[in-house]
């Protein structure tokens, strides 16, 4: 029988009714989460590691996502390729991905065939087999990885530098793929250590979506995962803190294939983790009503009004450890420059301080916020990256079933409070712009 | 590599029952919809295509349907641009417009409570759409300064030149979007020619999923789409086939990675071999972890992190294509062994282990292409489109189970003939 009880959801009527989360964790300390979502019978495995790029070893940086590539290697009892095979037999989509913060491994199957994902999961949890017949071609793959998303794309290049700027001391700085000149260097030591160190079940949270129920999914947890000895303790995230670094910052990126210039400012914020309680929720609903979508006092002003801009925006994620990041963005019309767009950025974002917001805005943020609550529920896989990335951060399942009250709670007070993060001297200021000279 | 597997060799062909979940609507004024009615989240989802895309653009107008369909949504009927994005929102109804080279879409998800807001939006955006002044222009800069920043994308440039070279004189070599000299030309008059050309009922395709019953439903096809014109505008589209196969080309760009589109001519929908085509193509090309192209240029060589092929049957000159990127100074050698692959399948077609597992992964995975509102009736309106019967969900895995070895080498020497291709290559390329 499962070792500790199911922790309901929760008692109290919540504003996004619907499904209802369990929620356990085995003897070895893994967690086990169950979505329930019965209209087609597949289900979505998913098994989240809390380490991810930041937890990158110091001249090591993309170790997190050269294992996550190594993981289908193949283990002693399951040689090379013999995982995939198995899943592609069975019709079943497969795939991983790297944060900065959790690595996750999932496959996506009918619901007969969960026992047998579980069962190969758990095993390339301890049992990976690495030799450098492998490993050496997969950092080629890697490498190509970072031509592809990078080093032919002045925009990524430019996002890099950013980042790198606006964490001058966390790893959130270093981007997650490595930088070119560490990954040349990694090898199979380096993600053994790195493996041996992270890849325990008391590190993991088993995330379960779809067609099973949480007694089902606990039996054969016990069976595959449940064998898994714990290591002793979790392994510690132990990443240097941001300084209060005062002064903003600008890079500017000039590249000769720059036809469309644009400028992003990122902003160093609270994180869902870090926040007091409801400052992000405040944050959410401060850059919805500045910068999300078209109704967004940047589009209307920058778009709609002056028409010195063809898109204005911007995000907050807010599912982070450590610290977090805020970014708005605008990119010029024809014939604008990249100052002069920033001073009438700069101007909209006085004035929306300065002027506060109406009910209106207030009541259509929170609707477009909470809905996307709705709608996640309607993908299986939305929900169970929903649940996994939280719960990877820090955060507990109330968090996300109660976010949509918490939501529901910001004040206008509140939104006004949460200004105090578009803070220029903690910020950094991009531009991309052609390189005329070359 | 493909070792033998301990699991069931044949897959299982269940006799699922879609056809009796899926129910043609048609509404008094004679308009359909295949409807998937499910109360399980309250969401409604609809998915719409009228036949005609952007191929229709006139010659000197390339990106004039993709102007338009931006701008439906820029202010409608009573609504200014900002006054209709506001009660989009105010609502949370998503909404959106779309058009590929043979047809024109839309999109819309709402919460089941605000259906009756959502639904006349999306006919005020089809049948009321304003075409302000203002709002033409704010499109107009968006899709060019889109087009500008795609003009050094390698893969969009890899994905123009491929098109371009293939079809010097047909719509289909021309940019859905336009290009930096045609889309300033749009007038407001090509904007309402071309919706009253394009934007009717007779050629819409039409699917609903989620919480909504089969008579509301009809009550609302009638009030969206009765007012649309009762007859089509489109001109014919000549059948084609691409040109400049078993040439390469090369587009000069100073980058370290070079971005590879290559493919010729494939198999029409309709044509009785596309589902063994399917198959081929997925021992090619398909999947994630399993293709030859994977094994081969990725997992042996570590040649690219992305390669892959996949069937394209447009309207009117089906397609093979496919892609990758790699280092500049081994792009000779990737474009060498995805060749070697393409005539080695094309001249001995797969092995029976091969044709088993890729059958198997295609009937299993047809489940997971079908489990949100959004995909379900994203899959429904394609097999509306196509001309294929309601009862194609169920019959689809029976049709890929069936395709037997014979099939599939008969199937894989149609589709890739001796191996040639058009391909292009963006980038400084060593030794092409």
């Amino acid at each position: 029988m499962p070792h500790t009880a199911a922790t309901p959801s929760s008692e109290r009527p919540s504003l996004v009714p619907g499904v209802k989360i369990a929620h356990h964790t085995l003897a070895n300390g893994m967690d086990v989460v169950v979505i329930p979502d019965h209209r087609t019978p597949v289900v979505t495995h998913m098994v989240w590691y809390r380490n991810g790029s930041a937890d990158d070893p110091v001249g090591q940086s993309g170790i997190a996502h050269f294992l996550e590539h190594l993981m289908f290697k193949g283990t002693a009892k399951h040689p090379q390729g013999e995982f995939s095979d198995i899943v592609t037999e069975l019709g079943g989509e497969e795939n991983a991905f790297t944060s900065m913060d959790y690595t996750a491994y999932y496959q996506r199957v009918a619901r007969e065939h969960l026992g047998t994902m579980m069962e190969m999961e758990a095993d390339r949890m301890k049992g990976l087999v690495l030799t450098d017949d492998v490993v050496i071609p997969e950092r080629d793959v890697v490498m190509e990885e970072r031509r592809m998303r990078t080093e032919t794309d002045p925009g990524a290049q430019l996002s890099e530098s950013i980042a790198a700027a606006l964490y001058a001391h966390h790893p959130y700085g270093t981007p997650i793929i490595g930088w070119m000149h560490e990954i040349e260097q990694l090898g199979r030591q380096e993600a053994l250590a790195y493996y041996h160190r992270f890849y325990t079940p008391e590190n993991a949270i088993l995330v379960i979506a779809g067609d099973v129920t949480s007694e089902d999914v606990l039996a054969l947890a016990e069976k595959t995962y449940g064998t898994i000895s714990a290591l002793g303790e979790p392994p510690k995230r132990k990443r240097p803190q941001e300084p209060e670094l005062r002064g903003a910052k600008k890079v500017t990126l000039a590249d000769p294939k720059v036809e469309q210039p644009s400028l992003q400012r990122s902003f160093l914020v609270p994180s869902a983790t870090t926040a007091n309680a409801g400052e992000s929720e405040a944050i959410e609903v401060m850059i919805q009503i500045l910068a999300g979508g078209q109704t967004s006092v940047l589009h209307r002003q920058l778009v709609v009004e002056k028409t010195i801009a063809v898109a204005a925006g911007g995000w907050y994620h807010s599912t982070s450890l450590d610290r977090t990041r805020m970014l708005i963005y605008a990119v010029p019309n024809a014939d604008v420059t990249l100052d002069a767009l920033e001073l009438a950025m700069d101007q909209a974002i006085a004035d929306f301080i300065a002027n506060g917001i109406t009910e209106k805005e207030l009541a259509r943020a929170k609707t477009r916020l909470i809905a996307d609550a709705f709608y996640a529920q309607d993908s299986q896989s939305a929900m169970a990256r929903m649940y996994g990335s939280a719960l990877a951060t820090g955060a507990s399942i109330e968090d996300v079933t109660h976010w949509p009250d918490a939501i529901d709670a910001v004040t206008a007070d509140d939104v006004m409070k949460a200004t105090r993060w578009l803070d220029s001297r903690t910020s950094v200021t991009g531009f991309l712009i052609k390189d005329e000279a070359a | 590599m493909n070792k033998p597997i301990k699991v069931a060799q044949q897959a299982a062909v269940s006799k699922t029952n879609h056809a009796d979940r899926i129910r043609s609507v048609v509404s008094p004024m004679g308009i359909e919809a295949w409807l998937v009615e499910d109360y399980t989240v309250p969401i409604i989802a609809v998915e719409g295509l009228i036949d005609g895309g952007t191929s229709q653009d006139p010659t000197d107008r390339p990106g004039l349907l993709h102007c338009l369909m931006g701008t439906l949504d820029e202010g409608a009927g009573p609504y200014d641009s900002t006054a209709f994005q506001e009660r989009l929102d105010d609502f949370a109804i998503e909404l959106s417009f779309g058009a590929d080279r043979d047809h024109a879409s839309f999109h819309l998800r709402t919460l089941s409570r605000h259906r009756d807001e959502a639904f006349d939006m999306l006919r005020l955006a089809l049948t009321e759409a304003r075409l302000d002044p203002d709002a033409i222009e704010r499109v107009r800069a968006q899709v060019l300064a889109g087009l500008r920043h795609e003009s050094t994308d390698p893969d969009v440039m890899a994905h123009r030149a491929w098109f371009a070279t293939a079809f010097p004189q047909h719509p289909y070599g021309r940019s859905s979007k336009g290009t930096l000299e045609s889309v300033p030309e749009i007038s407001r008059a090509d904007l309402e020619r071309t919706r009253e050309a394009l934007l009717n009922r007779t050629k819409l395709h039409l699917v609903v999923v989620g919480a909504i019953d089969p008579d509301t439903l009809a009550r609302v096809l009638d009030d969206v789409f009765a007012p649309l014109p009762a007859h089509s505008g489109s001109r014919l589209v000549a059948l084609t086939a691409p040109v400049a196969i078993g040439t390469r080309k090369v587009v000069d760009l100073d980058v370290p990675q070079a971005s590879i589109r290559f493919g010729a001519a494939g198999l029409a929908r309709t044509d009785p071999d596309f589902v063994a085509a399917t198959v081929v193509n997925h021992i090619l090309g398909g999947g994630v972890f399993s293709s030859r192209l994977f094994r081969e240029v990725r997992e042996k060589r570590g040649l690219a992190y992305s390669v892959s092929s996949h069937l394209a049957p447009f309207a009117h000159g089906p397609l093979h294509m496919g892609g990758t990127s790699t280092k500049n100074e081994r792009a000779a050698e990737s474009i060498g062994i995805i060749e070697q692959e393409i005539r080695s399948l094309a001249q001995d077609g797969p092995s029976e282990q091969e044709l088993a597992t890729a059958k198997n992964f295609l009937i299993g995975s047809y489940a997971l292409r079908l489990d949100t509102s959004a995909k379900l009736a994203s899959q429904l309106v394609h097999i509306k489109a196509h001309g294929l019967g309601r009862s194609y969900l169920d019959e689809r895995n029976g049709l890929v189970a069936g395709v037997s070895l014979d099939d599939a080498v008969r199937t894989a020497k149609r589709l890739y003939g001796a191996g040639e291709l058009l391909t292009v290559v963006v980038g400084r390329p060593v030794g092409l």
